[in-house]
């Protein structure tokens, strides 16, 4: 397999990039133009020069600590560093001369004095800075000598002149994935600035001065594991040296080559180096070039892969006759014959329409098309749907009404220019943390921030940043905040006249306006209701409609309700009253949870829409892809998973195939999903583990991971981001494949060989996706849909010249309260989220080490709520609402406010599913997860249910051994 | 599917239009449920209307003979 040749410089400069007028200097008689306020060091980078350097690097503002960088500067006086020099006109820059060179060797002797001489058996040896360094300048002999009657004073030895060391600190490996060895520490404090600069966290200082000076993490006492430290790995790669080193290194050796591909977890959609040896992954590294992640990343997808080899995986194939029985491993071709047969068989006797599939927004853009091409074209029905259906489907039907495109506005970019930023009902720093990363880096640099949320996440306060507002809101009430915000900026005149009369159609603004400036949408009057000081909510209307560039970025907690599309809608609202659409810094951003979600709502999942967002009942669409196919597509929208579910119980749905998800654990009210899939009589799971879906399939079709395939996933600012096959699927086939083989079993004449044919059938019939292909991806690295003749380039930003739909439309948000409440049997509302550590439903990552940070689903409950029911600090409690109980520990903080209470899902012991109803959003049916009326009282451990679940899962995942 | 729930998504989506300005909430929500419910369940709702309308809101009711 041939290298992804890099396409780009991949060196580092030194200093970071800046913007300025022209400046024009010479190094070593070079002459060289670059912005005001660059550096000299890395004026001279931009020439070939690397001037050599220990403490700088191109992604942390310069610190001028070790002195290795000096040059000469004609008509200035002594040895200036050039990493902290700006160039100025004129400038006469000589990096090699005796002088310099001369204090450079004595800079590294110093070091060298101090630092071990074990090279050869050094994790780092071959990617060492202070290795690299010593042969830079030529170091040659160290002249330091131990004093006649002890040892020379150093750090690295843990006895010197026969005496115990008191210099000497042991190693510290406490983090799973890294150890940070003292005695290596050059002490050029890259790591805490990239702690600092990079990830925002402050976990690590310098303790001490001059020569005592130590890097430590959190205080005296702790270790990595007991900080504040989250594990993203800035640190490790900002070290120079081996003292902060990859334990996958220090086991497997240096790498000898990368691929670069993109994190398969969040939204954000990193670029990541895969870097190997052969075909066994020794390190993923954050891609310095990748637009969404520049050069940071955060511990799922630096670190959190081991799951791809986790014994747990399933390799081969399996079938079984009953769920009662064991699986039975076969090969490839009877499971696939197995398959196809039986839903043959239930289409025959049940009708075109008893079956259907659940594509994956973790899977690739590729590979989704293909799932829902499966339904249109070869099942003859459009009973397709996407686990996006129950965490952003609000966001499609909302923006699209609004704004006329499913997708948020910006790119992550553009964070870099927002003064003012509302974050409703999302976690950025746990959920999309390299976002939360740039965000709090921008607001460290003076941008506000106003949170909506029921809990104080911990952007409403953490190191060195706090929310300027925060509104906790009672969960179930959206709609009330953002519309008696829009009272506020009605009420006050503070919108955006010239822009709204330009861009939106100023009748229905007029109408608007007249419904929102009604006093029953005024905070005060609704501040009974969602718990949000009235005077608080002016304050955060009056900043984000005056206080320069205002973007919103929104989560989960928007649109997991069953007013979800409305608040969609509300945030749009606002948005354009504001004007804030159309530019850099501003806009509606939906921060989406998996990694694939906006890809898979494009590649046309729902069974309403073609690829494209475009509705089944248009004959002209229908006719392009019918004649592409080959086939006749139904005019007529198919079913919702929620809906196939209860077809399935009512009797007339009867086989899915269901790639890469885990309805049993992530949908909502598990008991109802369960008899869904128990009520059918072909289930087909097409995944890496026998998830908890599995424990109801009749077919198993091992799945392959997103190192093992090449393919595309567009992330949560429309960026189609590559995909590539860094090792051969370990399971035989790449899932698109697979999908492929049910299909030509089925009798398709499907006949791609590469995930590239699918990309160009994406581009002939999507007009958003026209211009892209792979030769383009691999030129460019990546592009923002639309990408087509009328923007060549992609689109960075949207609605810039006009909306999509012509004029933006304002709608009307009337509060209507969910059905879900509060009584004296639940007196509690539960809402649920994720944590940083863990993805999702937790099959990857609780196959990993990070479970050491989160080996549990936990009960967050107020203080108050606590007492009163005698619940302490690590109680098991009973969790109940009218949809069923489980159990699980309380833990007692004050981030949850009087009357909710919260969990996270990660964890299928608890099923924190059992729980939460069956409401759900009034346009898209996304599950209401966010709000649930619950009681919690003391248990003394685990459910019968969850006992019983558990008995249930062992007994069917029961694989008998391969017949001979 | 269990009536009560198709007639409370029924509901639901007559709830939201019900707020909007204009004369044409019926179409609306005849448009939104042709758009997004599989005939089936159209079907469902619509048989479900001619046995015993009164627990449908007004708005359903009205769109009834558009889907
Ligand atoms: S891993 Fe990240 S959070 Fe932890 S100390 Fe390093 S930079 Fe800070
Ligand atoms: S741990 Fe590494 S990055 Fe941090 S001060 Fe020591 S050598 Fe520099
Ligand atoms: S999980 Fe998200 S933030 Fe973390 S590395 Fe992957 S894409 Fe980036
Ligand atoms: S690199 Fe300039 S002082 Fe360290």
């Amino acid at each position: 397999m041939k290298d992804f040749i890099i396409p780009w410089d991949d060196r580092d400069m030194g200093t970071p990039a800046v913007e300025g007028a022209p400046v024009t200097l010479t190094v070593d008689g070079f002459e060289v133009t670059v912005p005001e306020g660059t550096s000299v060091m890395r004026a001279a980078a931009e020439i070939g020069m690397s001037i050599p350097k220990l403490c700088a690097s191109d992604n942390l503002e310069a610190f001028g600590s070790c002195r290795l960088c000096v040059v000469e500067i004609e008509g200035r006086r002594g040895t200036p560093a050039s990493c902290t020099t700006p160039v100025a006109e004129g400038m006469v820059v000589r990096t090699q001369s005796s002088k310099v060179k001369k204090i450079r060797r004595g800079v590294m002797e110093l070091y060298i004095s101090d630092h071990p001489l074990d090279c050869l058996t050094c994790a780092a040896n071959g990617d060492c800075e202070l290795q690299d360094m010593a042969g830079a300048v030529g170091l040659r002999d160290v002249r330091y000598e131990a004093p006649e009657n002890g040892g020379l004073a150093n750090h690295f030895e843990p006895r010197t002149g026969g005496e115990v060391n008191p210099e000497w600190i042991a190693k510290d490996d406490s983090n799973p994935y890294f150890t940070y060895d003292p005695s290596k520490c050059i002490v050029c404090s890259r790591c805490v600035r990239a702690c600092e600069e990079v990830q925002g966290t402050f976990a690590l200082t310098i303790e001490g001065r001059g020569f005592d000076s130590r890097v430590s993490a959190g205080g005296p006492l702790d270790e990595f594991l007991t900080s504040d430290c989250v594990s993203c790995g800035a640190c490790v790669q900002a070290c120079p040296t081996a003292t902060l080193q990859e334990k996958s290194v220090i086991e497997l050796g240096t790498p000898e080559r990368s691929v670069i591909t993109t994190c398969a977890y969040c939204g954000v959609g990193c670029s990541f180096k895969a870097e190997l040896n052969g075909d066994e992954l020794v390190r993923m590294t954050p891609y310095k070039h990748g637009e969404a992640n520049r050069g940071h990343s955060c511990v799922k997808g630096r670190f959190a892969y081991g799951y791809a080899s986790h014994s747990d995986r399933i390799l081969n194939p399996m079938i079984r006759d009953s769920i009662e029985e064991p699986w039975r491993e076969v090969s490839w071709e009877e499971a696939i014959g197995f398959a196809a047969d039986r839903m043959r068989g239930l289409q025959e006797r049940y009708g075109r329409k008893s079956i259907g599939v659940i594509t994956s927004s973790r899977c690739t853009n590729e590979e989704t098309y293909l799932v829902q091409k499966l339904a249109r074209g070869v099942f003859m029905n459009n009973n397709t749907d996407t686990c996006a259906r129950v965490c952003h489907s609000p966001t499609g039907y909302g923006l699209g009404q609004t704004f006329g495109a499913s997708a948020g506005t910006q790119n992550f970019d553009s964070v870099e220019k927002v003064d003012v930023a509302i974050i409703i009902g999302a976690n950025p720093t746990d959920a999309h943390p390299v976002f939360g990363s740039r965000l709090k880096r921008r607001v460290r640099a003076g941008a506000k921030l106003i949170v909506i949320d029921p809990r104080k996440t911990d952007v409403v306060r953490s190191a060195h940043i706090e929310a300027a507002h925060h509104l906790p809101l009672r969960p179930g009430t959206n709609v009330a905040v953002v519309t008696a915000m829009a009272h506020v900026i009605v009420d006050e005149k503070l919108y955006d006249e010239a822009f709204i009369r330009e861009r939106c159609d100023w009748n229905e603004f007029v109408e608007y306006m007249e419904f929102v400036q009604d006093v029953r949408h005024s905070p005060e009057m609704t501040e009974m209701l969602t718990g949000v000081p009235a005077e608080e909510l002016r304050k955060a209307a009056r900043l984000y409609a005056t206080g320069g560039n205002g973007a919103i970025y929104y989560g989960l907690g928007v649109t997991e309700h069953s007013q979800g599309s409305t608040t969609v809608m509300g945030i749009a609202n606002l948005a354009m009253m504001t004007g804030n659409i159309g530019r850099e810094g501003v806009g509606v951003n939906p921060l989406r949870g998996q990694n694939n979600v906006q890809g898979s709502c494009d590649m046309g999942s729902f069974p309403h829409e073609l690829p494209g967002y475009r509705h089944v009942k248009g004959d002209e669409v229908r006719a392009l892809f019918e004649s592409k196919w080959g086939v006749e597509i139904d005019p007529e929208p198919g079913l919702r998973i929620p809906n196939m579910l209860d077809a399935a119980v009512s009797g007339s749905f009867k086989g899915l195939y269901c790639q890469g998800e885990d309805i049993l654990q992530s949908d909502p009210d598990t008991h109802h999903v369960a008899a869904g899939l128990a009520a059918m009589e072909c289930v087909i799971v097409h995944d890496l583990f026998l998830n908890e879906t599995a424990n109801y399939a009749h077919v198993f079709l091992p799945g392959s991971t997103f190192l093992e395939k090449d393919g595309t996933f567009t992330n949560a600012e429309r960026r189609i981001n590559r995909v590539r096959e860094v090792m051969k699927p370990r399971n035989g086939y790449a899932d698109w494949e697979v999908t492929q083989l049910l299909a030509k079993a089925m009798g398709a004449d499907w006949t791609y060989t590469h995930p590239s044919q699918i990309m160009d059938e994406i581009a002939e019939t999507t007009p958003g996706f026209a211009n892209v292909d792979y030769a383009m991806l691999e030129e460019r690295g990546s592009v923002q849909w639309p990408c087509n003749d009328d923007a060549p380039d992609g689109s960075p930003i949207m609605h810039v010249d006009g909306f999509v739909r012509g004029k933006g439309r304002f709608i009307v948000t009337e509060y209507i309260p969910t059905d879900e409440r509060s009584g004296p049997r639940f007196p509690l509302l539960l809402t649920t989220g994720r944590i940083l550590s863990q993805y999702n439903v937790g099959a990857q990552t609780r196959r990993t080490e990070n479970s050491i940070w989160h080996d549990e689903d936990v009960l967050e409950i107020h203080p108050h709520d606590a007492e009163v029911r005698g619940v302490k600090e690590g109680d098991w409690v009973k969790l109940a609402s009218r949809s069923g109980e489980t159990s699980l520990r309380a833990t007692i903080t004050d981030k949850v406010v009087p009357g909710v209470v919260y969990t996270t899902f990660h964890h299928p012991d608890t099923q924190a599913n059992v729980i939460t109803t069956d409401f759900s959003d009034w346009a898209t049916n996304c599950p209401e997860y966010k709000v649930t009326a619950v009681q919690v009282g003391l248990s003394n451990g685990p459910t019968e249910w969850q006992r019983q679940y558990n008995a249930q899962a062992d007994r069917s995942r029961r694989i008998l051994p391969a017949a001979e | 599917m269990p009536h009560d729930k198709l007639i409370r998504m029924a509901n639901q989506i007559a709830g939201f239009f019900a707020t909007q300005p204009g004369q044409n909430q019926a179409e609306r929500v005849a448009a939104h449920l042709n758009d997004f419910w599989g005939p089936e369940m159209r079907a469902e709702l619509k048989a479900h209307a001619a046995e015993d309308d009164s627990d449908l809101a007004p708005l359903v009711r009205d769109a009834i003979p558009l889907i």
